[in-house]
């Protein structure tokens, strides 16, 4: 079988390479990290991966905002051959690559007016605005996914929890009739959870008030996704909070954390284009 | 040409709800200060220059602000239906990373416009309120809620009367290398040293004149062209080398203790090596005769360094920065945590990835309301702003804060303790070296990399030397940039694994002169030119360049052949690095500016001229009376322990830390259905194996006034305990794989000085620390548990006129062991019903300066002491339970004794007790086996069947006191009686609510 390439972007303040190259390793692909400025200068060629993933973390500081300066350099910079970065991530999604941002890198893609892009024109249709709460929290949420989401990528994740790390995680749409049509095409991927799995904006399940309960987004084509929590920080099951409980309960359960199933399906959905 | 500029702001979209952070501050404004601003609104103002023309503004709005969120315009800022405004502005020089963020996206923009390019931008905020407000108000809002006037330049007033900002930088001046003339008397000499800020006493003022008098110097002198006297830069650099930040004079001096208790009186030379280094000698002595020899290198380099395996060290560093955190709390804090990343960074040949960070933050209670003095910030205040920066210093960084703790006490209100400790992984060879030994040749090149030097942080070094009052200059204010810092870092690593860095050190305390003269020591000698250090804006004067302590810079030592390609990585990864000079072998530092001497210092004279202190110290335990304990309602008793300042959640502040990024984190702060609290923290080191380091801190300053030796004692038992709770194994004879043991000291003292009419205390206080050492000894030895690492910082004393606060004496102890498998590790919280409940460990009547004296009242009675040969014993007999995985759960006792322990173990797993006091010995009240708080305890649950194979190996020493109950409920029974009786619920919401809105 074919080995899937990926490519994650590294440097200017994002903190989240290792483990998202680790996460696609386990998941049976081969990770490469890289700069971002090797990538603009073109000695790392975007058209070589199957994969491009934005991690999280504090690229440029977060300084005028959450992946601003970062989505304008992918926007603005020329690569060698003159087009854009971002036009080379658009490429990768057309031919049935997948595109992926977490948290930061998330950020970056709403910046682009790659997700939801429901226009089709590449502007921005949504922005991550500060949590209501007003602060940077750490905490696990529930999450249920969308089996109608374009983005193939949820099986076996119907139901599940992983970590949000975030001040700006606010989803908010342009208009009304966007967030339908986002709705109706089932971009939100994910929606955060109450206790009883119902989708909810109420603090702390929902830690941010994004609107649509909505926790990950993706275009029309499910090729370019972005997820607020982080799915690489539960590689293994001793990332969950309650681990030694789990363990308890059931001796046998998988040592292997559930946000790697997320890798796993995305290099299944790479590999089924 | 003057200057033109443009003016772009973002403000937030009113139709988008509430704006979170004017919101905060109208919640604070009306918490704290009793104002009511009505709706708060924020907006951004960019300032550019040279000014932009339309076409330009058009595509800089675009990337400035997305209009989904934003409203982005030119000029002034709309501020509809507000009345009032407040403006914060960064003072000339002040780190204003927005402002070169916005640079940044310009050039991207514009790649081919060098007036950009050579351009400046600069960023403020500004708060819109709804209310009118009186210029008091407004001044009160702006200078306690939203900036520091020491750092930003402040404005407010009704909205109509906001107006543009007019940036300005510091005016240029010529370079001035100024000779100092020493006085003649001692009394001049003393002036001169408090009028540049120089912190030497009479005895050093004096030894810097002769020196300046030998023959042989002026000699020397002479043949180099240089004036007889020192130049500003010699006695800056000297000043700042020999101060207590850097000499640890107190720590090296020959002391004098009289011990009443005993009736001896001993001459101790050097606290630091008496008891410090000789611990950890006499641990390692230990060590080899077991076969283990993981202590690498201890106490020399800018952090320890331990061996995990044969290609992998572990580096771990702990440190202060209290005096910068008074003044500029959320400054402080920020460049405190960065500093202290840097220490890791900065051992052995550099770039370590940085694996963790913990912080031990000691202020009064928010709730503090004793007039403030002159100067004196209130302890909210504080708290908040040292939140925030470690907050944003560790995020910012992408480096997991794992453990720490908060203590409060009101005598912390002059100055907070701000303890940042982080830890690294580094290679344990480069090519065929080890990685931990720096080595510099002459002729080797000197190379600055990260941020630019301004005359932030000028004196720092010196500045914490001395108490502070309400003159503290400002110059030694800094605000940290982790971006800069992120990328410094990320490039030494990769620059470190390509073997191009010889040594790396940390530009902190002194600046370039600590950081060069530390390094020079090694090759013997080095020439500096410093019109080639990059400045951040004109008229900064040689000796303040050579002195400043401008944050998130290194110096590397680097093979002229491989200079030009790290240099150019360097540029490619937006970072700052320039060659400023190169290493020598003539045992002179030569610093020069365009060419004239600037300083000629002798390395000799500079690091071993110190004039060695002696200090008078004596003790005599304090007269205390163990006092009756009224009858009181335990429940009550509980709730209000549960809800006390050093007990309660610290959830809230826990949330807005990041403890998982990396991926490693095995036990976080918060564990279980419930989130209860643990203790240590636990990190894996890599996805392709389980191996890993547990972290945790001991610290309780509240023993201290009754015992300073119990108290030392008990936080170093507290340190060890934590990591032993949650698996972590006590270096023996036995262990077939050994794990390594890590452990940072941090003293931090009120002046120690005697003097009988500014510091009448002195000899007391230094006796104190004679006996804080003692134990420090014992413990270490005890436990055969080395030091590797430390810091102290004396003088936290805080005075104006006649009035002074000074911190009470206390250390910090922060632990790392290597876990060999976090697989095996333990948490906190119950886990299932019907497990049994062990207290082990003897319960004693120590409840002297407990948490419920605290909540009765009472001064007095018996503080805790550690029993350390059983306590080692119960630890290694903790660690064959763990390791059999017979242990569902384990809590160490601590603050609030047996019943804090169990409420929070109950809280973790939400789950209820029924447990009996009965065995536990025989007290007069339950109150005693409730909450003393004696030493080396456990609370720990095992299922049934584990039972029997559990007490085997703990023995009498675990005591079956109850079990966990699926209904979460707390029951706790004496002599067949119920003393508490209640649903869980209550005394976690006790539990949770203690912080209130502070947190």
């Amino acid at each position: 079988m074919r080995i899937v390439q990926a490519l994650v972007i590294a440097g200017f303040g994002i903190n989240c390479e290792d483990e998202t190259a680790a996460a696609y390793r386990l998941a049976g692909a081969t990770a490469h990290t890289a700069h971002l400025e090797s990538v603009l200068r073109g000695d790392v060629r975007l058209d070589a991966f199957d994969i491009v993933h934005l991690p999280g973390g504090f690229s440029f500081g977060d300084d005028l905002g959450a992946g601003r300066v970062l989505a304008n350099r992918i926007r603005t910079r020329l690569l060698p051959g003159g087009a854009t970065m971002g036009d080379g991530l658009r490429a990768v999604a057309r031919r049935g690559g997948m595109v992926i941002g977490i948290c930061n890198g998330f950020q970056a893609l709403v910046e682009l007016g790659l997700v939801p892009n429901v226009g089709g024109e590449g502007a921005a249709e949504a922005a991550l605005m500060q949590n209501v709460s007003g602060r940077y929290e750490n905490r696990w949420v529930r999450v249920r996914a969308d089996a109608e989401c374009p983005a193939r990528v949820w099986a076996g994740l119907e139901d599940w929890e992983l970590p949000v790390r975030h001040g700006q995680g606010r989803l908010v749409f342009r208009d009304p009739g966007l967030r339908d049509e986002v709705a109706r095409l089932h971009l939100n991927g994910l929606t955060y959870c109450d206790g009883d799995g119902r989708p909810t904006r109420a603090y702390p399940a929902n830690p941010n008030g994004a609107e649509l309960a909505c926790a990950a987004l993706c275009d029309p084509s499910g090729r370019i996704l972005g997820v607020m929590p982080h799915p690489e920080a539960y590689l293994s099951l001793f990332n969950h909070y309650d681990w030694p409980r789990l363990r308890r309960e059931c001796p046998e359960r998988s040592e292997e954390g559930k946000g790697l199933m997320l890798f796993r399906n995305v290099v299944k959905a790479v590999l089924a284009a | 040409m003057p200057e033109t500029w443009t003016h772009l702001y973002v403000s937030s979209r009113p139709d988008r709800g509430a704006d979170p952070i004017g919101e905060r501050v109208r919640r604070q404004a009306a918490d704290f200060l009793s104002i009511d601003t009505g709706r708060v609104a924020t907006s951004k103002v960019y300032s550019v220059s040279p000014a932009l023309d339309a076409a330009r503004i058009e595509r800089a709005q675009a990337a400035l602000g997305n209009r989904v969120s934003c409203v982005v315009g030119v000029g002034s800022p709309a501020c509809k239906g507000f009345r009032s405004f407040i403006s914060v502005d960064k003072r000339p020089g002040v780190t204003d990373d927005e402002g070169r963020a916005l640079l940044t996206v310009l050039c991207d923009l514009f790649p081919s416009s060098p007036e950009i390019a050579s351009g400046r931008a600069t960023s403020r905020d500004v708060y819109w309120l709804e209310q009118t407000l009186s210029p008091t108000d407004l001044g009160r809002i702006a200078e306690e809620l939203v900036g520091n006037p020491l750092v930003h330049v402040l404005r407010s007033g009704p909205a109509d009367a906001y107006e543009d900002p007019r940036p300005r930088a510091a005016a240029a001046t010529r370079s001035v290398i100024e000779e100092i003339v020493l006085p003649r008397d001692a009394a001049g000499l003393l002036r001169l040293s408090e009028t540049r800020l120089l912190s030497l006493d009479q005895v050093e003022m004096e030894a810097v004149r002769d020196y300046y008098d030998r023959e042989a110097v002026r000699a020397s002198r002479r043949l180099r062209g240089l004036p007889g006297d020192p130049t500003d830069c010699e006695l800056e650099a000297i000043a700042q080398t020999w101060s207590e930040h850097c000499k640890h004079k107190e720590f090296s001096a020959l002391v004098k203790f009289v011990d009443r208790d005993r009736g001896t009186t001993v001459e101790i030379d050097s606290l630091f090596r008496t008891y410090i280094v000789a611990a950890t000698r006499a641990v390692h002595e230990v060590l080899r005769g077991w076969g283990q020899d993981w202590l690498l290198s201890v106490f020399d380099d800018n952090a320890g360094v331990v061996r995990i395996d044969d290609d992998r060290v572990f580096v771990w560093k702990v440190e202060t920065h209290n005096s910068p955190s008074a003044i500029d709390p959320y400054g402080g804090a920020i460049t405190g945590i960065l500093g202290c990343n840097r220490d890791p960074l900065g051992t052995g040949r550099g770039g370590g990835r940085l694996l963790f960070n913990t912080d031990v933050l000691c202020f009064a209670p928010p709730t503090y309301d004793r007039p403030l003095l002159r100067g004196q910030l209130a302890p909210r205040r504080v708290f908040a702003g040292v939140r925030a920066g470690i907050e944003d210093g560790g995020n910012k960084s992408g480096i997991p804060t794992v453990n720490g703790a908060l203590v409060f006490d009101d005598r912390f209100a002059g100055k907070p303790l701000v303890f940042c400790g982080s830890g690294s992984i580094a290679p344990a060879r480069v090519g065929d070296d080890p990685w931990w030994e720096k080595r510099i040749d002459p002729g080797d090149r000197i190379v600055v990399i990260g941020g630019r030097v301004g005359k932030d942080g000028i004196h720092g070094a010196t500045f914490s030397s001395v108490h502070l009052d309400e003159e503290s200059p400002r110059s030694a204010v800094q605000i940290g940039s982790p971006l800069t810092q992120k990328l410094a870092s990320d490039f030494l690593e990769e620059a470190g694994a390509r073997g191009w860095v010889k040594a790396a050190t940390d530009n902190g305390a002194g600046g370039l002169s600590s950081s060069v003269g530390e390094l020079a020591r090694i090759p013997g000698g080095a020439e500096v030119d410093l019109e080639r250090v990059p400045l951040k804006y004109e008229g900064i004067q040689p000796w303040e360049i050579f002195l400043s302590e401008a944050q998130e810079r290194m110096t590397l030592a680097v093979d002229p052949a491989v200079e030009s390609e790290l240099l150019s990585l360097a540029r490619d990864r937006g970072v700052e690095a320039v060659d400023i000079g190169r290493f020598t072998a003539d045992g002179v530092l030569w610093v020069r500016h365009a060419g004239r001497t600037a300083a000629c210092l002798d390395l000799d004279f500079l690091h071993h001229g110190t004039p060695r202190k002696r200090l008078e110290a004596e003790w005599a335990a304090p007269a205390s009376e163990v006092p009756a304990i009224p009858d009181v309602d335990l429940e009550a008793a509980l709730l209000g322990v549960l809800g006390g300042w050093n007990v309660c959640s610290r959830e809230g502040v826990i949330r807005q830390y990041d403890h998982e990024v990396k991926g490693r984190t095995v036990v976080k702060p918060l564990m279980g259905r419930g989130h209860g609290p643990q203790d240590a923290g636990v990190l894996r080191l890599s996805w392709s194996d389980y191996r890993g380091i547990a972290v945790s801190n001991g610290i309780v300053p509240r023993y201290g006034d009754l015992d300073p030796y119990a108290m030392c004692a008990c936080a170093f038992d507290e340190a060890v305990r934590g990591i032993v709770a949650v698996g972590g194994r006590l270096p023996g004879p036995d262990t077939a794989a050994p794990q390594f043991w890590s452990v940072n000291d941090n003293f931090c003292l009120p002046n120690v000085a005697h003097d009988a009419r500014t510091n009448p205390e002195g000899r007391r206080r230094l006796g104190a620390l004679v006996r804080m050492c003692q134990a420090l000894y014992d413990m270490a030895v005890a436990y055969a548990v080395p030091l590797t690492s430390g810091k102290d910082s004396m003088k936290n004393d805080f005075t104006v006129g006649k009035v002074t606060i000074s911190v009470p004496p206390t250390v910090l102890f922060s632990a790392a062991a290597g876990i060999p498998d976090v697989r095996r590790t333990v948490t906190s919280g119950f886990q299932a019903a019907g497990d049994v409940i062990y207290a082990v460990g003897e319960t004693l009547d120590e409840l002297g300066a407990s948490e419920f004296f605290r909540w009765l009242g009472l001064a007095g009675g018996r503080a805790p002491r550690v029993r350390a040969e059983r306590a080692r014993e119960r630890y290694r007999r903790v660690n064959d339970a763990i390791s059999a995985g017979l242990v569902a759960s384990c809590h160490d006792l601590s603050d609030g004794g047996l019943a804090v322990a169990l409420v929070e173990s109950a809280i973790g797993g939400g789950l209820g007790f029924d447990v009996a006091l009965d065995d536990l010995g025989q007290f007069d009240q339950p109150s005693v086996p409730l909450f003393s708080e004696t030493a080396s305890r456990f609370v720990v649950t095992v299922p049934e069947e584990r039972r029997r194979a559990f007490e085997v190996i703990l023995g009498v020493d675990a005591r079956s006191i109850g079990r966990v109950t699926g209904e979460a409920h707390v029951r706790i029974s004496m002599g067949g009686r119920p003393c508490i009786d209640g649903p869980l619920a209550r005394f976690e919401t006790a539990w949770r609510g203690g912080l209130g809105g502070y947190g």
